[in-house]
């Protein structure tokens, strides 16, 4: 098969699809992943309202979550994602099981980035007579920004090469592309030109996270 | 009674090595209007104590009254209306780093429900107070450790508090910063009339502005008073330690052998005060004794508004005028009293 208009057209339906999967992705992790990893800090034996029990059941489950490999945990989520959005395949059938993929991945760099938070800091606020939501929302959340958004740029970057890798088992996207025609059918330059749009996409989120980063940043 | 009453208290912190008891049985009682000095080495308690006093540490046993409430009593909506009447102080500022000054300041009155536009209002007079007003839209991590402090400052005063705890605050701080802060503490006692707690390991802290200290060792009160007078006449040995310590300028410094290795005679801490006589006392000692004696410091100091001198003499070995020579320097008004040689090493 030649070049055509055709393939250009598949070319940038893929692209925008990619986008689309990825930021979506992103996004309901976060919606999820986010209280998931406030809720590890905050339940910790030294946070702000220690249940030890809880996050051991949070720490053990996402662990689990984690150990699954992301195309296994896609096979067995079939029937879960068909109840959600109806399909199992393309766009909407590959966002289901990379956002359930990325809940506890996204959950642990929330945790990480919050435990960063100068205790002495959340202390003060303490000794105010702060609430611990008001210390979440405005000490927590606030003085770990940075490493946050420097955070949730790795985790896009990695669900959208999940996402590509979904495109082996009928996930849609630029991933779908590179496997059906650079794989199965040897087009090495439709492998190429999506590979190379990967890439592209990927220093596109990394600079866009990393400007954003630096400047919330006022620590320096 | 104080605004701050500690009775019995004892806190018992059970890691997994071993029970620590960081406070034994203390008790403490703070009047208003005090300028509290609570003083001792690294590891005796003194930051427990002073979480106490605010319950973000929960004492194993006794009662911690503030205000005439035990803050045991209260619910933990009680227990965050009650801090907002404390306000708090650190060693490292605790400052939001991602925050300007004026958000920092704000912060504490954004908590009580104040609208941003009077808290910001109420935030710029407190920064005209603690000189940082042109500084406003500054992020903290642009000023000096005197500058934080100087915000963290005017962030505690925000909710108007009754009290301040000062947790080691001028640690971190160089000599003439932490005068600084020492003054400006000083001023907000006198002019709002907040009763001041302040935690140290530096006795010159203390004499500089408490007019009372504790002294606490390894989570035991040591001794307790006005600060002049434990200044005049320590008892305990840890006041003596830090008192001269105080006296040759060491601050955490290890310990060090004073310059002579000639000491021979009994040594003696004298005091003067402004009951002291006018006369030349220690030339009409070596007159009318015929003896020699070694000085072997001297220092003058204002001890809670009070001008005193302090001088350190040594006698020559086995004097036979020592009794006569102590009881000279007591008629004319000196407090002595004898050091012993390990005391100085």
């Amino acid at each position: 098969m030649s070049w055509n208009d055709a393939t250009t057209q598949m070319i940038i339906t893929g692209v925008y699809e990619t986008i689309l999967i990825t930021v979506l992705s992103t996004f309901f992790g976060y919606l999820f992943g986010l209280p998931y990893g406030i809720a590890m800090v905050v339940t910790d034996r030294d946070g702000l309202h220690p249940m030890p029990v809880v996050y051991k059941v949070l720490d053990i489950l996402s662990n689990i979550l984690r150990s699954v490999p992301f195309l296994i945990l896609m096979i067995l989520l079939i029937p879960f994602t068909r109840a959600v959005v109806g399909k199992s395949y393309g766009t909407e059938g590959t966002i289901v099981p990379l956002v359930i993929s990325a809940i506890p991945y996204i959950a642990r760099l929330v945790e990480s980035s919050l435990k960063e938070v100068d205790p002495g800091v959340i202390e003060a606020a303490q000794a105010m007579g702060s609430s611990k939501r008001s210390i979440v929302l405005h000490v927590l959340l606030v003085e770990a920004r940075t490493s946050l958004v420097v955070n949730a740029t790795i985790a896009t970057a990695t669900i959208l090469g999940y996402s590509a890798m979904a495109g082996s088992i009928g996930g849609g996207g630029l991933g779908a592309i590179a496997i059906q025609y650079g794989y199965y059918r040897y087009e090495t330059t439709i492998m190429v030109v999506t590979v190379v749009l990967l890439i592209l996409l990927v220093q596109l989120f990394q600079t866009i996270g990393m400007k954003a980063a630096k400047a919330l940043d006022k620590r320096k | 009674m104080g605004v701050i009453e500690i009775s019995h208290v004892s806190k018992c912190f059970s890691p997994k090595e071993g029970e620590v008891h960081a406070l034994k049985d203390v008790s403490v009682s703070i009047e208003a209007g005090d300028i509290y000095g609570i003083i001792g080495m690294s590891g005796a308690g003194k930051s427990t104590l002073v979480r106490c006093m605010n319950y973000l540490e929960r004492p194993t046993e006794g009662s911690v009254k503030v205000f005439n409430q035990e803050l045991g009593a209260l619910s933990e909506k009680e227990l965050r209306k009650m801090r907002q009447d404390i306000g708090m102080i650190f060693q490292h500022f605790n400052l939001l780093m991602q925050k300007n000054v004026l958000e920092n300041v704000c912060y504490p009155l954004y908590i009580q429900g104040v609208k941003r536009r009077e808290a910001r209002v109420k935030a710029m007079e407190l920064l005209e107070l603690v000189g940082l007003a042109d500084r406003a839209k500054t992020y903290p991590a642009k000023l000096s450790g005197g500058q934080q402090q100087r915000v963290a400052i005017a962030r505690a005063l925000a909710s108007n508090p009754k009290i301040l705890l000062c947790d080691e605050a001028t640690s971190a701080l160089d000599p003439q910063t932490t005068a600084s802060i020492l003054e400006l503490l000083k001023e907000i006692n006198e002019k709002f009339g907040i009763t001041i707690v302040i935690i140290t390991h530096q006795m010159a802290v203390v004499r500089e502005i408490c007019n009372r200290v504790t002294i606490l060792s390894s989570g035991v009160v040591v001794e307790e008073g006005e600060v002049a007078e434990v200044f005049k006449h320590p008892k305990s040995p840890e006041a003596k330690e830090l008192i001269r310590r105080d006296l040759s300028g060491e601050v955490d410094a290890p310990v060090r052998r004073p310059v002579s290795q000639v000491r021979e005679g009994k040594t003696f801490r004298i005091v003067f005060t402004e009951n002291s006589s006018y006369e030349p006392v220690i030339s009409n000692v070596i007159m009318q004794f015929m003896e020699p004696v070694n000085i072997l410091g001297a220092n003058t100091r204002n001890v809670s508004g009070i001008a005193r001198g302090e001088m350190l003499l040594q006698l020559i070995p086995d004097s036979k005028h020592e009794a006569d020579i102590v009881a000279y320097l007591e008629e004319r008004g000196i407090a002595v009293e004898e050091v012993n040689a390990d005391e100085l090493e």
